[in-house]
């Protein structure tokens, strides 16, 4: 690709952007979020139409209307979010709108053909299940794995993965790079678009760096480190990222702060939960995904009912069966899901800043709009909320501004137990720097702060102690002198403990 | 707003074209005959608009009345109670109905198109048997009070209309001003939110079907004594589809989390005044249905084209704002 550029409405998402990739080589895409990655791939997947430039294959011109054409050229998409669908098996998953066909007219699928070939091609990626499992039975691993069966089996030669890791845990990464490493030895092509910098250090032959819509400049394998790609995605230093963080402190809270004894999700009934979080303390928990990390948040904060569970709160005991008991004693969770569980996209800012805490701006239960502007104006400049009015529909923030709505929601509280599961999942590194910023800012003013994350810096960077999962069981904690990536990994793969 | 502004238009439209057409369109029985008709199907439209809002839906409004008019009749002129006693058993009735509905949808997890749909045939089994299947009417006896509502006036203006002023007018309040509107509108959007948020989704929902019982009730009773006969195999066959119809027409989604009073009521007029063109203009009345499918077409599509030019520039503007920042 050479000279590519795109205009949207009112701003240019690239402006004479070049990239090529050679066979069988790993190209790293980074940048921040909004600095043209996505936009770049989606032209060269046909979804969306160039301004300018040119797209050239084996020195071929070629034009790409539509993904369809991308896949009749080889290359193949992998998104983010997954696109697999779980009412179907592996291998209707990896046959869609190519299956084969017997019986002439009729088009009956030739089963026996996908099934076997289908098997093939997953155990080719180490996938050890039958091609006939249904794909809601698949980790979320599994199913990314199904993706590239998909991919490879289309036949591709380049394949644009965005973001490919974001929900994987290390165990899961390690396993996705080894198989990248493997379809590189067969000279298939790697777009590889992350914002885990040690990854892309591993796998990438070379790392293009796009900042505003520009190409930044392109990093060689040797020039490839972490603070380099970081410097040229964001232009400047980065080095106080963590500042204001995390001081020893001693692990007993003398019965003040939180505390959850014996607790027991549904999830994982034959393991209980204990931990205490003292009042300015950041508690991280790390684990592999799946170790049952967000069901401990969601039975604490009443989403899911727990077995068991007592939890104090500076000395009083709590009953919580719904989120509305959690939120009356000043427990709020930040959910993993923004879009899903943490917001309602299609209200605006206000209306969902002001949702939880609507009776304080209201008398005799009718809202008194002018209270509810003035809060939600406020929690939008208090913390730096990036939208051009109150009114905007939350949908068209990015995610790290919608991330702060949901934060905002519970700040215009007054909060003494603050849960954030997986808090800059797909945020950019500024808007990332800003939440650890206000996490910090929280526990400093006394709030007991629950920071849930598979991010190995994020939770190291963050904590002042860390809890390590594994399998439903609470296999560790660790002090601030004990922190290390490999102390970490030891408890959340139980090999220790 | 500009939702309304639309169909509020094409009703002006409408009634401009038919009153030219024929100009009796015009004279003060027909206006009158229509707003009766508006009023009493704008009650229960509220109600089903509210459930609709939720992301639900509300199938039985058609049985129920069936039901709660043959019960009422035999309340009145069988066990021979006043009117208070029969109008609040049966308002009372709709209301346990309603729960009965809402409890089903948020503590067994069943879809309301499935409990309601079952609610319709039910209803209208157990109207025809406790009645044997014969109509039954009110007699010359007279329940002045209860007729009044149904066919009398408040200084020209009928009160089924009146009624409808003040049912929408408390709706309004409550839907758009309060607390427990706010709440609906978020379950509906999107009830997962809404829960981490602190509401109690199912309370509200609960009582959005408890709410439609009650003015079903009211509608019912009118109608009743409107026609002042129930037949049961045939008293308000398909009238849900009325409701359903101008809750949509009136910016209501059947995703849920989206309508207003306001644009209820625009769309039950509308039905209304589409009900009496066909009459006016002599169109064959077999027709009368075909012509009601078709505009409200027309009318969700404008609004479907228009809300998505509307999301589309305020995407817009996000892009601006975020090129301005880059500079």
């Amino acid at each position: 690709m050479a000279g590519v550029s795109k205009r949207f409405p009112g701003v240019v998402a690239l402006d004479n952007v070049s990239l090529s990739v050679g066979a069988g080589e790993i190209v790293a895409l980074i940048g921040e979020n909004g600095a043209g990655k996505s936009t770049l791939m989606k032209i060269l997947g046909g979804a969306i139409a160039r301004d300018n430039g040119t797209i050239k294959i084996n020195s071929e011109p070629v034009e790409i209307r539509s993904p369809r054409e991308a896949s009749a050229l080889g290359i193949e998409f992998i998104h983010q979010e997954l696109s697999v669908l779980d009412n179907l098996d592996v291998a209707a998953n990896i046959f869609l709108h190519r299956e084969p066909t017997t019986a002439g007219f009729l088009k009956l699928i030739n089963r026996k053909r996908i099934y076997s070939e289908a098997d093939v091609l997953i155990h080719k990626l180490g996938l050890d299940i039958s091609s006939r499992t249904p794909l809601d039975q698949l980790s979320l691993a599994q199913q990314q794995l199904v993706e590239i069966a998909r991919a490879l089996g289309a036949g591709a030669r380049i394949i644009i993965m965005d973001e490919p890791t974001s929900s994987l845990m290390l165990s899961e990464t390690r396993r996705l790079l080894e198989i990248i490493k493997d379809l590189k030895r067969q000279n298939v092509s790697i777009i590889y678009i992350s914002h885990r910098m040690h990854e892309v250090e591993e796998i990438a032959d070379r790392a293009v760096v796009l900042r505003d819509g520009k190409n930044a400049g392109t990093l060689q394998r040797s020039e490839i480190t972490h603070e380099r790609m970081v410097r040229m995605m964001v232009g400047r230093d980065l080095k106080e990222f963590f500042k204001g963080a995390a001081h020893e402190r001693s692990s007993t809270t003398n019965g003040n702060g939180f505390i959850v004894r014996r607790l027991r999700t549904i999830r994982y009934p034959n393991h209980t939960i204990t931990f205490d979080v003292a009042p300015g303390e950041v508690l991280g928990i790390a684990g592999l995904v799946g170790a049952g990390r967000s069901e401990v948040a969601r039975a604490i904060f009443g989403v899911e009912e727990a077995l068991e569970t007592e939890v104090s709160l500076d000395g009083e005991t709590l009953r919580i069966t719904e989120p509305q008991d959690a939120i009356s004693n000043g427990i709020y969770l930040v959910p993993e899901d923004r879009r899903l569980s943490g917001l309602i996209v299609d209200f605006n800012v206000r209306e969902n800043i002001s949702l939880p805490n609507l009776e304080s701006y209201s008398s005799a239960k009718i809202i008194s709009r002018a209270k509810e502007s003035k809060a939600a104006a406020e929690a939008v400049k208090a913390i730096n909320i990036k939208t051009p009015t109150p009114e905007m529909r939350a949908a068209n923030l990015s995610g790290g501004n919608q991330q702060k709505v949901v934060l905002a929601k519970w700040l215009t509280f007054r909060p003494r137990v603050l849960i954030f599961d997986e808090p800059t999942r797909g945020i950019d590194v500024g808007a990332k720097a800003e939440i650890y910023e206000l996490i910090r800012n929280l526990a400093a003013k006394g709030v007991s702060v629950i920071v849930i994350s598979s991010e190995m810096e994020e939770v190291l960077g963050i904590s002042d102690r860390i809890a390590v999962m594994h399998e439903g069981r609470l296999t560790g904690i660790l002090n601030r002198a004990q922190f290390s990536e490999e102390a970490v990994m030891r408890l959340a793969t139980g090999t220790e403990g | 707003m500009k939702k309304e502004l639309g169909i509020f238009i094409l009703l002006i439209v409408l009634c401009i074209i038919v009153s030219i057409i024929n100009p009796n369109f015009l004279l003060s029985i027909n206006l009158q005959n229509l707003a009766r008709q508006i009023g009493a199907f704008g009650i229960f439209s509220i109600g089903l608009g509210l459930v609709i809002i939720t992301g639900g839906i509300e199938l039985s409004v058609g049985s129920m009345m069936a039901l709660l008019g043959v019960l009422l009749s035999m309340t009145l002129t069988e066990y021979g109670y006043g009117a208070a006693v029969a109008v609040l058993a049966s308002i009372g009735l709709a209301m346990g109905l309603g729960l009965g509905h809402g409890l089903l949808i948020t503590r067994l997890n069943m879809q309301p198109f499935i409990v309601t749909l079952c609610g319709l045939l039910f209803y209208r089994g157990l109207a025809r048997f406790v009645t044997d299947d014969e109509t039954k009417g009110f007699g010359a006896a007279d329940y002045e009070s209860l007729r009044f509502i149904a066919n009398g006036n408040l200084f020209g203006v009928p009160m089924p209309f009146v009624l409808l002023l003040v049912i929408a007018a408390i709706t309004w309040l409550v839907l758009h001003r309060s607390v427990y509107g706010r709440y609906l509108f978020a379950t509906g959007r999107n009830s997962e939110a809404a829960r981490y948020a602190g509401i109690d989704t199912k309370r509200i929902i609960t009582l959005t079907y408890v709410i439609s019982g009650a003015l079903t009730a009211i509608s019912g009773i009118i109608f009743a004594f409107y026609t002042n006969s129930v037949s049961p195999a045939n008293h308000g066959n398909a009238y849900e589809l009325y409701g359903i119809a101008a809750a949509v027409l009136g910016g209501c989604s059947l995703r849920g989390g989206e309508g207003s009073v306001v644009g209820i009521l625009i769309g039950t007029a509308l039905l209304q005044v589409l009900r009496n063109l066909v009459n006016l203009l002599g169109i064959p009345s077999s027709l009368d249905f075909a012509v009601m499918g078709a505009v409200i077409l027309i009318g969700v599509m404008a609004d479907q084209i228009f809300t998505e030019r509307r999301n589309r520039r305020q995407v817009a503007l996000m892009r601006e704002l975020s090129a301005r920042e880059a500079k």
